[in-house]
């Protein structure tokens, strides 16, 4: 098997819930490369939340084995950033705070990653909103300053959990865009960004950002196809009114509901 | 408009309401020809206040004392309590059955114990007022140090942040408007503690004078201890509100 940077060898998942033991996920094996940006796409239930914290080491798996730059991952693994669905910051700190909570937590001095947190609310559009408090910011804003805290220890591998799933369709189109400049998907050499793990409920989206969508199947969840995006970098606005870009719409769409036809769904 | 416009606006209704209800209240025992020891007039009761025989001073001392100590004794036993609960799951199995068993005793009940252990005196009356008024902030610090976010707490974990530290930068502050809340009802709870603790045994104090009252019939007396104690009572329930605004001013409209 190749190595990549994530690795997973029929990883399994099996919970006790109170009817009895569930299934979650089955026999997931894939190898994720350094710098790739990887989406996972599924129905809801069909265990690509789960997979993402089965990666942080979050959750252990029930089979299989997870390695992650060459190392098993039997517990929370440090170089990692998580985007969640609700930005969830810290409602009595200040943005910048906020951003530096990872430090603090990792037992390292806040002031001195004082300068890098300032710098990423900066690039992330947020510089004159440090002093502010997360309640004085819009949705979107918030999950951006959630991206911010994310990036602040420069982890190589950075997971996202539908972090764009609670904000409406116009701010999201724009944090997708902003998501892949902060990558560095125009100024960054590839083998240098971070590998990214996205998961997501929107087949547009997954298409417009990543470099591979995995379709995961409803409960246990399996991989059902793994789609090469080979759309040119940088995406652009433009991009998503192409032939090519419909086309691997359609084409997760069918991996994703094994039907042959889009029908009413979109 | 000006800030004291804009209280002045929200607020008439309840002095105007408030005025009428005095005026009301001495009109009937004026003109209604109520005997003084049923129900004093209010300026009977204002002349109790300023010009009567009773010196306020020690009585008002001795239960402003006994209220703000068995407030601060709830305050930091409930706090305490509720970081043990939320901390250990066996201090949680072995504190909460014995915390509701104290919870639903009547505390009033248990007074005349008091005396019988401990005496006439401050402390007694002080331990009354904690003890009715510290559950509440057991049960909320609980809450509040529990209801955090599983994706922050995952946010920790990946960070591996000490138990303590997810403690201090996360649980506490996240409790604090809850804990603030509970100190609303504590306020309350301290007030009635102490006036009881009083009733049963004191030589001192607003419950003292309103007991004292009764064989002499001097009812205008008790209604200016009634006075004194609402006004101790409103002074520091205003005073955790004012704490809650300025500790916890992101948690506003909370509660």
């Amino acid at each position: 098997m190749a190595k990549g940077l994530i690795d997973l060898d029929r990883v399994g998942m099996t919970y006790q819930a109170a009817s009895g033991p569930v299934e979650a996920l089955a026999g997931i094996s894939a190898s994720i490369g350094a710098g790739e940006f990887v989406s996972l796409v599924g129905p809801s239930g069909c265990g690509k939340s789960t997979l993402l914290r089965i990666v942080a080491g979050l959750r252990p798996a029930t089979t299989g084995t997870i390695t992650v730059a060459g190392r098993a991952v039997t517990q929370p693994i440090p170089d990692i950033g998580m985007v969640f669905q609700a930005p969830i910051l810290l409602k009595w700190r200040s943005i910048l705070e906020n951003v530096l909570l990872p430090a603090e937590l990792a037992g390292k001095d806040p002031r001195s990653l004082r300068s890098r947190a300032e710098q990423l609310l900066e690039m992330a559009g947020l510089g004159g909103f440090g002093t502010k408090l997360p309640r004085e910011l819009s949705g979107g804003m918030q999950q951006r300053a959630a991206l911010c805290r994310a990036l602040l220890l420069d982890p190589p591998l950075l997971l996202m959990d539908e972090p764009f799933g609670a904000l409406d369709a116009m701010t999201r189109d724009d944090m997708a865009l902003e998501l892949l400049r902060i990558w560095g998907e125009k100024d960054v050499a590839r083998e240098a960004r971070k590998t990214v793990l996205f998961v997501t409920h929107s087949i547009p989206e997954a298409v417009f950002l990543s470099d591979r969508v995995i379709v995961m199947s409803a409960r246990p969840g399996r991989i059902a196809a793994d789609l090469r995006i080979d759309l040119p970098r940088p995406r652009t606005v433009e991009l998503r009114a192409t032939e090519a870009f419909g086309k691997l719409n359609l084409e997760i769409f069918r991996a994703l509901t094994g039907k042959t036809s889009m029908g009413t769904a979109f | 408009m000006t800030k004291f416009g804009a209280m002045a606006n929200r607020y008439w209704p309840t002095l105007v309401l408030f005025a009428f209800l005095l005026a009301s209240w001495q009109a009937a025992v004026t003109f209604g020809n109520i005997r003084e020891y049923l129900l004093p007039a209010p300026l009977s009761v204002w002349n109790a206040l300023w010009h009567g025989d009773t010196a306020w001073w020690p009585h008002l001392w001795t239960t402003t004392f006994e209220i703000i100590g068995a407030f601060l004794m709830a305050a930091v036993v409930g706090v305490a309590l509720g970081v043990a609960i939320a901390w250990s799951p066996v201090l949680a199995n072995a504190l909460v059955p014995f915390l509701v068993f104290v919870n639903t005793l009547p505390k009033v009940a248990i007074a005349p114990l008091f005396l019988i252990w401990m005496g006439y005196g401050i402390f007694p009356n002080m331990l009354m007022g904690a003890l009715i008024g510290f559950f509440p902030v057991v049960i909320n610090t609980a809450v509040g140090l529990s209801q955090v976010e599983p994706d922050m707490l995952d946010l920790g974990r990946v960070f591996n942040a000490p138990k303590w530290k997810i403690f201090v930068k996360i649980r506490i502050p996240n409790a604090l408007p809850y804990i603030l809340s509970a100190l609303k009802i504590t306020a309350t709870a301290a007030v009635v503690g102490a006036i009881v603790g009083e009733f049963v045994a004191s030589q001192r104090g607003l419950g003292y004078v309103i007991v004292t009252t009764q064989s002499s019939m001097n009812t205008s007396v008790a209604f200016a201890a009634l006075v004194w104690i609402s006004v101790v009572g409103l002074l520091l329930y205003g005073a955790v509100v004012l704490l809650a605004h300025l500790w916890a001013p992101w948690a506003e409209g909370v509660d």
